[in-house]
Parts: C-alpha cells; sequence; structure tokens
C-alpha cells in the first residue's frame, strides 16, 4: 500500500506561546518545534500498515527549511521518504491545494492525516484535500482496519461512535485510537542514523493564494486570582456560583 | 445572504444548531440580508428554527445518514443558488467533517474555531481561537465565500429577531463517497462538546470504583462526566470522557476539575471553560492558577459535601 501522511510541524504542547510586540505574528524564539501529536498517531498507523501489506510511506509537509529537522524526525520513526512544500502554511485552504497538486499523479492509496494541528487548531486541511482529490473522507478517526479491497475507519462522533466503510484512496484524519499510545513509535539510533540519508524533496509551492490571512494575535486575558474557598463550607462555593458567576 | 447548517441528531436540532443560526441570523443582520437554514435528513419540526432568526429553512428531506461529500455537495450547490456570502457551521464532529470538504466545494475560505460575531462582514473578519486556547486570532477571509466554523458554547445564544421561517423543499444534488454504518451511542448525557456544565476527575480519585461521588455530582448538576488523559490510559473510564490537548476540547459554562492537576496539556482542552473549579488536596496544584474558584481539601470528602450543598440549593 502506497501511503502519504501530512505531518504538521509546531510548537511543543507544553511551551508557553507569545507574539512578536506588534501582535503580527508567533513570536517563534525559544519555542521547541514537534511533530502535531495527533499526526504521530497517523505516521504509526500508516508504519504498521506497511508493515503487514507492504508499500512505502512518504511523509509531506509545507513550511520553510526550518521544518525539515520535524521532517527528519519522522523518517527517522520508520517513513521511506520525505517531501517538502517550500511556502508558509498560512492558509488551511492554501496547504490543501499545494499538497493535492503536489501528488496529483503520485496515486497514494491511503493519506493520512492528523484530526488538527495544535497550532492554528483548524482541521480544515484534511477535509479540503479529500474534495480536492475527490477521494472518501474520515475525521475523528480512533480506528482503521483495512480488508484487502475497502476500509472501515470508527469516527467519534458527538457522544458515541460510528463505523464508515469506504474504497481506496481515502482520507483519514485521526487521533488517538488510530494506534494506542503505547504503540506511538519513536526514533532509534539507527533510525536517526539512516533518517540523514533517506530523499527529501524540496518542491517550491509559493505560488498559491492564501484565502485567509491573520490579522493580529493576542494572548487570551489573563484570569483573576483563584478565590479559595474553604473545604468544609461548600453552601459558600454554591452561593458564588449561583450568584456571582451565575452558572448554576 | 448567510446560509447555516443545521445539523439534528435522531430528529431534532442539536443545541448547538440553534447557536449557530442565531449566530448566522446575526450575521445577516450585520450585512443587511437574510439567514436560510438548510436541515438535511429527517427533522420533527424544521421550523423551530424560526424562532431562532432564521428567514427561510430549506429542508433535504431524503439526505440519509451523515456523509460528508454528500452533505457539502448539496450544501455548496446551495449557497451557490442563493448566493450565500457566509456558510455557518457548528464545529461538532459532523461539522467538521463537513467545513473542508464545503470550503473547496463552494470556492470558498475556511475560518475555524471562530468564538466570536464577525467585526466585519465585508471583508469578513472575526476573532478565533488558536494554538490549543493558548492565543486569540484576528482572521480576514480574502474570498466571496467563508465557511465559518463556531466553537459550540463559546457564543451563546445571541439576541435576535425571529425570522419569517419559509419552508422550502430540496433534493440531495451531491454525491456520497463513503457508506456510514453502524452508530454506537452513549445514552443519556450530553454529549461533552455541547455540555454546558461538565465534571471531571483525574488520577487523585485511585481507582475506578471510586467514580460513585463523581457521576452523583453530575447527576445534581445534570453535568456530563469528563477525566483526565492518564485515567481512560489506564482504563478507569472510557477514552471518551478523556479531555485535552489530545482528547475532546471543551467550552462549557462550569467546568469541576477534581483531583486533576492542572498539566498544560489539560488545561488546553478545558480553558474555553466559563468558570473552572478545582478541587485538589494540593495547595500548589497548578489547577489553581487557571481556576476560578478553589478547594484545597480531600475530594472523597469534599465532592458528598458539595453534592448535598447542591442538592439543597436545587430543592
Ligand atoms: C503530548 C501530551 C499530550 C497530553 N494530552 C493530555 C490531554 O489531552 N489531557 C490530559 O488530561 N492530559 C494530557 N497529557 C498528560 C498531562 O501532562 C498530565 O500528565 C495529566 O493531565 C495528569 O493527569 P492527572 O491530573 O489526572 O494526574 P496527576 O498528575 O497524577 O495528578 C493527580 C492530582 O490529584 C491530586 N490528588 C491526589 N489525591 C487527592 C485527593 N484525595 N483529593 C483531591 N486531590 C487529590 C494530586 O494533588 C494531583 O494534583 C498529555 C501529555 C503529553 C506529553
Ligand atoms: N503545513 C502542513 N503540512 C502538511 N500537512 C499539514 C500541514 N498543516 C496541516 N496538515 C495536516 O492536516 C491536519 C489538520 O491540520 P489543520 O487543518 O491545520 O488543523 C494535520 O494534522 C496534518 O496532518
Amino acid at each position: 500500500m502506497k501511503i502519504l501522511v501530512c505531518i504538521s510541524h509546531v510548537p511543543d504542547t507544553t511551551s508557553k506561546i507569545a507574539f512578536t510586540s506588534d501582535g503580527s505574528q508567533l513570536d517563534k524564539s525559544g519555542l521547541q518545534f514537534v511533530i502535531n501529536p495527533y499526526d504521530e498517531f497517523a505516521l504509526s498507523k500508516a508504519l504498521n500498515l506497511k508493515e503487514t501489506l507492504g508499500g512505502s510511506v512518504t511523509i509531506i509537509t509545507m513550511g520553510d527549511v526550518s521544518v525539515e529537522q520535524t521532517m527528519r524526525k519522522a523518517l527517522a520513526i520508520g517513513a521511506d521518504d520525505a517531501i517538502r512544500l517550500d511556502a508558509e502554511p498560512t492558509d488551511p485552504i492554501m496547504v490543501a491545494k499545494a499538497i493535492a497538486t503536489a501528488i496529483n499523479d503520485a496515486s497514494y492509496d491511503l493519506i493520512l492525516c492528523g484530526q488538527e494541528s495544535i497550532d492554528y487548531n483548524g482541521g480544515i486541511v484534511p477535509g479540503a484535500l479529500a474534495a480536492l482529490l475527490n477521494a472518501p473522507f474520515v475525521n475523528a478517526c480512533i480506528g482503521l482496519e483495512f480488508d484487502g479491497s475497502a476500509i472501515t475507519a470508527i469516527r467519534e462522533i458527538d457522544g458515541g461512535k460510528e463505523s464508515v466503510t469506504a474504497n481506496l484512496p481515502a482520507v483519514i484524519a485521526g487521533k488517538k485510537g488510530l494506534v494506542l499510545e503505547s504503540e506511538l513509535r519513536i526514533p532509534n539510533m539507527r533510525g536517526i542514523m539512516m533518517a540523514r540519508k533517506k530523499p527529501l524533496t524540496v518542491v517550491s509551492a509559493d505560488d498559491l493564494e492564501a484565502l485567509s490571512a491573520a490579522q493580529s494575535f493576542k494572548k487570551p486575558q489573563a484570569k483573576a486570582a483563584v478565590q479559595l474557598i474553604d473545604a468544609d463550607d461548600m453552601e459558600s462555593l454554591v452561593s458564588k456560583l449561583h450568584t456571582d458567576a451565575k452558572v448554576i | 445572504m448567510v446560509l447555516v447548517f443545521a445539523e439534528t441528531w435522531k430528529g431534532q436540532f442539536k443545541k448547538s444548531t440553534f447557536e449557530a443560526v442565531r449566530y448566522g441570523a446575526s450575521c445577516a443582520q450585520m450585512a443587511g440580508s437574510h439567514c436560510t437554514a438548510l436541515v438535511m435528513g429527517a427533522c420533527d419540526n424544521p421550523s423551530e428554527l424560526a424562532t431562532h432568526g432564521a428567514e427561510n429553512i430549506i429542508h433535504v428531506s431524503d439526505a440519509g445518514s451523515f456523509e460528508p461529500h454528500a452533505f457539502a455537495g448539496t450544501m455548496a450547490d446551495i449557497a451557490q443558488k442563493d448566493g450565500a456570502k457566509a456558510l455557518v457551521i457548528a464545529g461538532t464532529s459532523n461539522g467538521k467533517a463537513l467545513a473542508g470538504i464545503l470550503a473547496i466545494k463552494a470556492n470558498a475560505a475556511a475560518i475555524s474555531q471562530v468564538i466570536a460575531l464577525p467585526e466585519s462582514m465585508s471583508p469578513l473578519t472575526v476573532e478565533r481561537s488558536a494554538f490549543s486556547s493558548k492565543g486569540l486570532e484576528i482572521c480576514a477571509s480574502k474570498a466571496a465565500q467563508t465557511v465559518l466554523t463556531l466553537i459550540p458554547n463559546a457564543i451563546g445564544m445571541t439576541e435576535v429577531s425571529p425570522g419569517a421561517g419559509n419552508l422550502q423543499s430540496a433534493g440531495m444534488s451531491g454525491t456520497a463517497l463513503a457508506v456510514p454504518g453502524e452508530q454506537t451511542v452513549a445514552s443519556g448525557s450530553i454529549p461533552l462538546p455541547e455540555a454546558e456544565r461538565v465534571v471531571s476527575a483525574g488520577r487523585g480519585l485511585k481507582a475506578a470504583e471510586n467514580w460513585g461521588m463523581v457521576e452523583a455530582l453530575a447527576t445534581v448538576l445534570g453535568a456530563t462526566t469528563a477525566c483526565s488523559k492518564p485515567v481512560s490510559d489506564i482504563g478507569w473510564r472510557p477514552h471518551s470522557e478523556h479531555v485535552g490537548q489530545t482528547g475532546i476540547q471543551i467550552n462549557p459554562q462550569l467546568y469541576i476539575a477534581i483531583g486533576i492537576s492542572g498539566a498544560i496539556q489539560h488545561l488546553a482542552g478545558v480553558s474555553g471553560s466559563k468558570v473552572i473549579v478545582a478541587i485538589n488536596i494540593d495547595p500548589e496544584a497548578p489547577f489553581f492558577k487557571a481556576a476560578d474558584y478553589g478547594v484545597v481539601g480531600d475530594a472523597f470528602e469534599v465532592v458528598p459535601k458539595l453534592t448535598e450543598a447542591l442538592k439543597k440549593h436545587f430543592a
């Protein structure tokens, strides 16, 4: 099976987020970047499928040269080769169009994405990509089986689960459940050595137009200091929730 | 014109649907146009949307089960016919499945995680949440059409005047590419992304059998239960209850966190809550920095007392 995994390069989950003083963009200084946590599940699932079915796993990321360090990590985890789309991923539709164009005649059987990227938290790219490829789409995917001709995916719906069947090629946006957390793969020494030699192709992608643009960023207002309530006086907590906070 | 996806569940509108229709009606008012709601599939009372501001209600009764390409294709065709500039969707699981596909089919920009009414309708400019609620972004559309996905509960029920609610029917024009199958849904409680009140507990509760008091508290409040990640990883609670960065993101009015330390990845999924109460035995627990109200104490003593106090309040 020929699999593509879309990987987004995001600030580590523990990062303190700050914006440049003019509020125009993310202040990247001092930030540690990682593979988007949801995409790690997609990558590990892709590698499991390759082991049982044969084939290849290609990763693709849109971003400037700094994303290559994250891509090398994905190669060290076990992907075979990589494509970097050389442009700033400022708009999800632009990212989807660039990916669709770049893989146009490569005929992947399966395209695995994360449910959303934890930087701008859009969750738009995978569906847009499915529409551009006219391929079946399953989001919030927490389980995926392949029976030789079709896939059966389990997706989370509000308050429950749903199973969906589709033919390949298909686009899946997944999360924990795609593989177990204990099955997430991490790079080993040999993988890291090999990753240096694996092919990473750079494709120019700056001819695409962004359909949206960030005008400014700011931090949410800091919460007022916590009001401590005596553990023996739950009546006063209830009265504050009712009278001050008006939530009950 | 503003077109709103009016999602139903077993023939009834979801609460997030009313929020989205009201949002659409408010946008339409700003733009001096009107709001149309699109209902797909079985629906007991489509006209109910008039009170939430829908001028027109289009009902596609033969839509069948939700399939994102079929639904998005149909919605895009209706948007094009009616010249819709803003396409509004509540960010439920199905809403999120729809958004990206719809943007391509409707030749639209997509702005997700929207948390406020637009600052301007032309160009469409709106505030959205980014970086797992650690940042706010003002985002402007550069396209003639824009898909807006709202975070459920974040905006609330905006004040609108009722619309005429002209009911029309339409057929499916989109094509399905996948086959939706069996659904299993936990009955009873409101799904986490839509819940107004959430009671959540962490590893501080020490064992699965201790959840009785959490459920009792949730029952008095009419709340949905949730848990921290390690709790679902150990198997004390189902994965569907796991909230946080890698779990479900919630936006309730009230979030009560019991025996949860308040790690940044947990906060990332719950900091959209309006009011947070943290109950923790450790006065240094990081959750107290993110909470509005804090109770330093043993959950096994505090939670039953809180449940009793609430019972008295609601009696
Ligand atoms: C990439 C990544 C993603 C993650 N995603 C998530 C996520 O989505 N959601 C999530 O929740 N976590 C997530 N985590 C894990 C997170 O970092 C924390 O480890 C986790 O939230 C801790 O869970 P906890 O608070 O239940 O447990 P603990 O950290 O063990 O805290 C237990 C708390 O209970 C208190 N306590 C103990 N006894 C009592 C008592 N009798 N009464 C009252 N309080 C008591 C303790 O003081 C302590 O504060 C993620 C981590 C990583 C690295
Ligand atoms: N810049 C990017 N390059 C490659 N894939 C991406 C990029 N941004 C997003 N994706 C993919 O799309 C998913 C959802 O991202 P988003 O729509 O940005 O929330 C991610 O989990 C990735 O799989």
